[in-house]
């Protein structure tokens, strides 16, 4: 634990981008947790003001229907965030347990997982999705039931690959020796080692399930007005472009880029952390 | 005789993209029997009546068993019938192939673009590492892969089309002061081009750029990434240290034996970069009101036309499963050692 | 003795002359000095090996040389002066042209280092192209020219092939004659036979020697193997860590090593005469053993009867895969091909081989890893084929049988510390769920293999190679067993950490009653160990009896080309190396 910590701050000093990254990171998650109640207006309440540029009274300005974008902005956070944690979290775990019983045990397994991924994989995904949620019924769960399969192919292949080429290691072999049955081995000795690349694998994710969410809300699906959400936001703001309202889509726009690239900076730095062979 | 060899190997990558075909298949046919409640209510629209929904049961064999249903849509496949569109009319067939030029325009525009733009990047990056070429990539690469693509879509027309006031209104493929040019290959610029009618072709082209540059934007970040990185990994590799202790010149060094062996990463990267494409493809086709399938789609997710919806998700999954097929031929003519696994 | 100090050029000006080269590389953790006050000389004719162990400095100097030291190295001083020109201060231009025309390079894994995707011709018309004149109509039959000289057979077939279609070997000779296309004046080779197979090394050897006579060249050899480099060159350079600490003659430096290091190295290196306890110098314990001390019974504690293990050619997934080699025909392919072989309580038996001739194979059905396709395998009467390899782990006979890995990196977790590897057969296989005493345990255990004990708490990437092994040992030996099987135990590692865990095994051996079966495709190395010796080819028993029997007079001839595949520290052959240069 003492060596971890060591090498946790190694990491934040020697790259001070996992640095910002982390603490971006740390930022969303309190603006997700706390949002609703330290905004400071009701991000639902029209008023009379409604297109305000930005102010000192409205940071962010106001939109078509008079209602503090800052306060609907920091108040999406949360139902952003739901949606990609719950739909990575789902394709971690099933990727995860099928890509590693793929990887472990060959034959059959691995060629019902690879025809399932493979399937999934011919179709461009976004459009899958479309696809999924226009089948399952336009509702916010099935927004996340959708990223979560679309996500499903990364991490099963992540998986079992690395699963694949650790199964005939020597300290595999090693472990069998040891008296260690099949699924202790896949367990406690495989498992572990495949982590490290998984993880890599959630945090580059977590910004492509975000933005795939957000790009569904923005044609029309899944969240619904007047709920407060980045995509759906943008898509409403869009009208008032080409008018020069830019106010109302720059910034739940910024807002979903700045998460994004927070996750996807968080990918590379992650990287650093928990790989043991460059732990020194 | 080499040929010989490489036509079978064609041929093989042929076979293989059935399984892909079949899987595609069948997903759309689940999707659409696996409606919750009557699929027969949503086929027939929203503004359907008893009697009407009836007949889409009919048509569409819904009361009969599964396996039967199955053999129904492939034969309708078969024949091309996607069956008809509730909001025009028209078969759903029709409405994609008339759609389809335009996304094609779009789409092949943005990869020219995007390709030409990230592998020389990435291969300076990487013959260069950390000098400013190096970080401006790793830049690009980062924020680009973040953008969201109906975002940066949005932006550049507030700032070309509101504030420079050069690009024209962000609304479809021609400005409505020009007529559509006649049509040949369906795109406007190669038509105009062929038509020798520089005028239109100026206005199509700046129609076309805006929505190009958004698209092309966020695949230019992977294909980048990759190029960069696979040049990294080649550079290092025992071969090329070979080459080098050979004293070859440079550009063999660097094309002759980094590139063409880069390619094969870049190459697998590129499907994944269609995928990308064709899907954010929808996005930007709502953000400059672009008349292609993408759009199409959308108007028919909201009036809920579901024949319009699941020939659109058929139509994108053939036309993907042939992009990666045509980049497996192309992997196939590059990489000797393919052969052996086939 | 000053005379045979004399290099046959003496007096001559050296074709290659390096002096106090410095070389440092930049890492995380600072700067590294992988080279210091470097020099030697090379002249016309002669092979000069520079000899060393891992981390050493050796491939730097090779690579300065060709001045292709990536970014992360900088020369800080010294000179390289090849033919008056000084390579270090020359400009990239001009080292292109030297590159390739005047000095070439050959590297170690010559599968990897062909481009894979282009003919063995085009690369070798690429150099052409580059350094010659030749017209470009007559470039095909100077490349198969090339091939000839190297001694390829069809090389107008060869020359239209991929690396991926030939074997390690063959892409060695594509490698040579790649390097010797444009008649450059020096050769350097760098651990030139590294990753091939004994009997193909001799070949590869041979050729590299033939064609410097021929060419009258000057050749490097960089090598970590003392009797390699005893065998095939005139002088010898011995470095450690970056510095030369000693250089001669290749007969004045076997004969009288001054520095320690040499004299440890010499020592270290297997002989043909040389015992265990020579290895490292040491005295052994007392009445200690040698190799053919009968403390066996005459009960066998493994028999292994007929055994047979074919894999399908098609495609695989299993993870013997890479031992199939390139076989994709469908009939299956046989590794085991029926063979019968008895290890004796107390009896330490070698089983020798080259590369898929079945002995890993083998050694990992007897560990119950594998399933055979038929046969027997008897330990202590028990036919243990009857149980299935997938449900073995959880069997009480799991204890009896362990296994020494062949790669002391890659046979460790690298997420376990060498504590919980160590202490993972005891938790499952002794049931020793007592933290205490386990902890007591693993500590016995470190102290017999000689890990100190506050390594325990390490992770594999923190130790070295010799620190690895010893843990890979103890883990192997904590729950007692009767039969360890030693799967290539050394190969990976340095001859002076060699040197130590085999005396180690021996002790242990000596210690614990075990009974070993050694698997190694080095008789030397074997013949250390083993009272008895069974020779494999292609899946087959081809000689079997005493080790020092079947070394000094082998009856089947793959054995009779091992043995003298092998190199080892041979003065006799080093003697007539050195008459044969002496001018006339």
């Amino acid at each position: 634990m003492k060596a971890f910590l060591k090498h946790l701050r190694y990491v934040l000093t020697e790259n001070p981008v996992t640095l910002v990254a982390g603490s971006m990171f740390l930022m969303l998650i309190l603006l997700g947790l706390f949002g609703p109640w330290i905004v400071p207006y009701d991000p639902l309440a029209s008023s009379p003001a409604a297109l305000q540029p930005p102010s000192a009274q409205h940071w962010f300005g106001t939109d078509q229907l008079g209602r503090d974008v800052f306060s609907r902005v920091i108040v999406a956070t949360r139902l952003d965030l739901t949606i990609a944690i719950v739909a990575v979290a789902l394709s971690f775990v099933a990727g995860s347990v099928f890509g590693s019983i793929a990887g472990f045990y060959g034959g059959w397994a691995d060629r019902i997982v690879g025809r399932v991924t493979d399937t999934i994989m011919a179709f461009p995904l976004f459009v899958l999705a479309m696809g999924i949620v226009a089948a399952l019924g336009n509702t916010v769960e099935n927004i996340v039931y959708a990223t979560a399969i679309i996500n499903f192919p990364f991490y099963a292949r992540v998986a079992r690959a690395e699963v694949n080429v650790r199964r005939g290691a020597g300290f595999v072999q090693a472990a069998r020796l040891a008296g260690n049955s099949d699924l202790r081995l896949l367990a406690t000795q495989i498992y572990p080692n495949v982590l490290p690349p998984m993880m890599v694998q959630v945090s580059l994710n977590m910004g492509w399930a975000i933005l795939n969410a957000a790009g569904l809300s923005f044609i029309g699906l899944g969240v619904r007005p007047p709920t407060p959400e980045w995509g759906i936001m943008v898509a409403e703001g869009a009208t008032y472009i080409v008018s020069g309202e830019w106010w109302l889509a720059l910034f739940p726009g910024l807002a979903l880029m700045l998460a994004v690239f927070c996750f996807n900076l968080l990918g590379d730095g992650l990287r650093d952390l928990i790989d043991p062979r460059q732990r020194t | 005789m080499a040929n010989r060899s490489t036509l079978a190997l064609i041929g093989g990558r042929v076979l293989q993209a059935i399984p892909s075909i079949a899987g595609v298949i069948i997903v759309t046919f689940v999707l659409t029997r696996a409606l919750p409640g009557d699929p027969a209510v949503y086929f027939a629209g929203p503004a359907a009546d008893a009697a009407s929904i009836e007949q889409v049961r009919q048509a569409l064999g819904l009361d009969r068993t599964l396996p039967e249903q199955f053999l129904i849509y492939l034969g309708d496949l078969a024949r091309g019938d996607l069956g008809q569109s509730i909001s025009t009319g028209r078969p759903v067939v029709e409405e994609l192939l008339r759609r389809m030029p335009a996304s094609m325009e779009l789409t092949l525009l943005a990869l020219l673009f995007s390709l030409s733009v990230s592998l020389p990047l990435g291969i300076l990056a990487a013959t260069r590492p950390n000098s400013w070429i190096d970080h401006l990539c790793r830049v690009i690469v980062t924020a680009g892969v973040s953008l969201p693509v109906f975002f940066t879509g949005l932006f550049l027309v507030y700032i070309f089309y509101f504030i420079l006031g050069i690009a024209p209104s962000p609304l479809g493929r021609i400005d409505i002061f020009y007529l559509d040019p006649p049509k040949i290959t369906g795109f406007f610029t190669i038509d105009a081009l062929l038509d020798g009618d520089l005028d239109t072709f100026g206005a199509a082209l700046s129609q076309l750029v805006l929505p190009a540059i958004t698209l092309g934007l966020f695949t230019l970040a992977p294909l980048a990434r990759m190029t960069r990185g696979a040049m990294l990994a080649v550079l290092s590799s025992d071969y090329i240290r070979t080459a080098r202790a050979s004293g070859l010149s440079r550009s063999t060094v660097l094309y002759t034996y980094a590139l063409r062996n880069a390619m094969l990463p870049i190459l697998t990267t590129l499907g994944m970069v269609f995928s990308f494409m064709l899907g954010s493809n929808v996005l930007v086709e709502k953000v400059f009101a672009w008349p292609g399938i993408g759009s199409f789609a959308i108007e028919a997710l909201i009036v809920s036309d579901y024949a319009a919806v699941q020939g659109f998700v058929l139509a994108m999954a053939f036309l993907y499963v042939a992009l990666n097929l045509i980049i497996d031929i192309l992997y196939t003519m590059v990489d000797p050692r393919i052969g052996l696994e086939g | 003795m000053t005379d045979t100090t004399m290099t046959p050029t003496e007096g001559a000006i050296p074709i290659l002359s390096i002096d106090g080269l410095n070389v440092d590389f930049r890492t995380r953790g600072g700067v590294v000095h992988a080279v210091r006050g470097l020099g030697f000389d090379v002249h016309r004719g002669e092979m000069v090996g520079v000899v060393g162990e891992s981390g050493s400095g050796k491939s730097v100097t090779a690579f300065n040389i060709m001045g292709i030291l990536d970014s992360a190295g900088q020369v800080t001083g010294g000179k390289v002066m090849f033919r008056g020109l000084d390579l270090i201060n020359a400009p990239e231009s001009a080292l292109r042209q030297i590159r390739g025309r005047e000095a070439s390079m050959i590297f170690q894994n010559p599968r990897v280092a062909l481009n894979p995707i282009r003919t063995v011709g085009d690369q070798i018309e690429d150099v052409l192209r580059r350094h010659t004149t030749i017209l470009r109509r007559d470039m095909k039959q100077a490349a198969i020219a090339a091939l000839d000289a190297v001694r390829i057979r069809d090389p107008e077939d060869r020359y239209n092939a991929y690396p991926f279609e030939l074997s390690g070997g063959m892409c060695q000779r594509v490698m040579i004659a790649l390097a010797l296309a444009c008649d450059p004046d020096l050769l350097i080779a760098d651990e030139p036979t590294t990753g091939l197979d004994v009997t193909t090394q001799k070949t590869i050897m041979d050729l590299i020697q033939d064609l410097g006579r021929e060419r009258n060249l000057a050749t490097v050899l960089i090598t970590h193997d003392l009797g390699l480099a005893s065998r095939y060159c005139q002088r010898l350079v011995v470095m450690q860590s970056g510095e030369v600490v000693e250089s001669a003659a290749t007969m004045t430096l076997f004969t009288a090593p001054r520095h320690p290091y040499t004299q440890k190295l010499i020592r270290a290196t297997p002989r043909l005469d040389s015992r265990l306890a020579d290895l490292t110098g040491e005295a052994r314990a007392a009445g200690s053993v040698s190799a053919e001390r009968a403390t066996t019974s005459a009960e066998p504690l493994l028999s292994v009867r007929n055994l047979v293990k074919e894999f399908d050619s098609g495609a695989s997934t299993g993870w013997f895969a890479r031992l199939r080699g390139k076989g994709t025909d469908a009939t299956p392919f046989r590794a085991v091909d029926g063979i019968s072989l008895d290890v004796m309580a107390g009896e330490s038996v070698g089983l020798v081989g080259e590369s898929g001739c079945g002995k890993s194979t083998t050694s990992s059905i007897v560990t119950r890893l594998l399933d055979p396709t038929e046969g027997q395998v008897l330990f202590d009467g028990q036919d243990l084929a009857l149980i299935p390899a997938a449900g073995f782990a959880l069997r009480p006979e799991r204890k009896q049988i362990q296994m020494v890995f062949q790669d002391p990196t890659e046979s460790l977790n690298p997420r376990f510390t060498a504590r919980r590897c160590i202490a993972d057969p005891l938790l499952r296989l002794a049931g020793m769920s007592d933290a205490a005493a386990r902890e007591e345990r693993v500590v016995e255990l470190a102290d017999m293999v000689g890990l100190p004990v506050d390594l325990l708490g390490r992770f594999p990437h923190q130790l070295s190679g010799g620190q690895k092994a010893r843990v890979g040992i103890a883990r192997a030996i904590s729950v007692s067993p009767r039969l360890l099987i030693l799967d290539e135990p050394t190969s990976a590692l340095d001859v002076s950490v060699q040197a130590i865990v085999l005396n180690l095994l021996a002790d242990l051996r000596e210690k614990l009653g075990m009974s070993y079966l050694f698997v190694s495709h080095d008789l030397n190395v074997v013949r250390l160990l083993c009272s008895r010796v069974i020779v494999m080819q292609a899946g087959r028993i081809v000689e079997e009896g005493p080790a020092s029997e079947i070394l000094s007079n082998p009856r089947d001839p793959y054995t009779r080309a091992l043995i003298d595949a092998v190199p080892h520290l041979d003065m006799d052959a080093a003697n007539r190396l050195a008459k044969a240069e002496e001018p006339a």
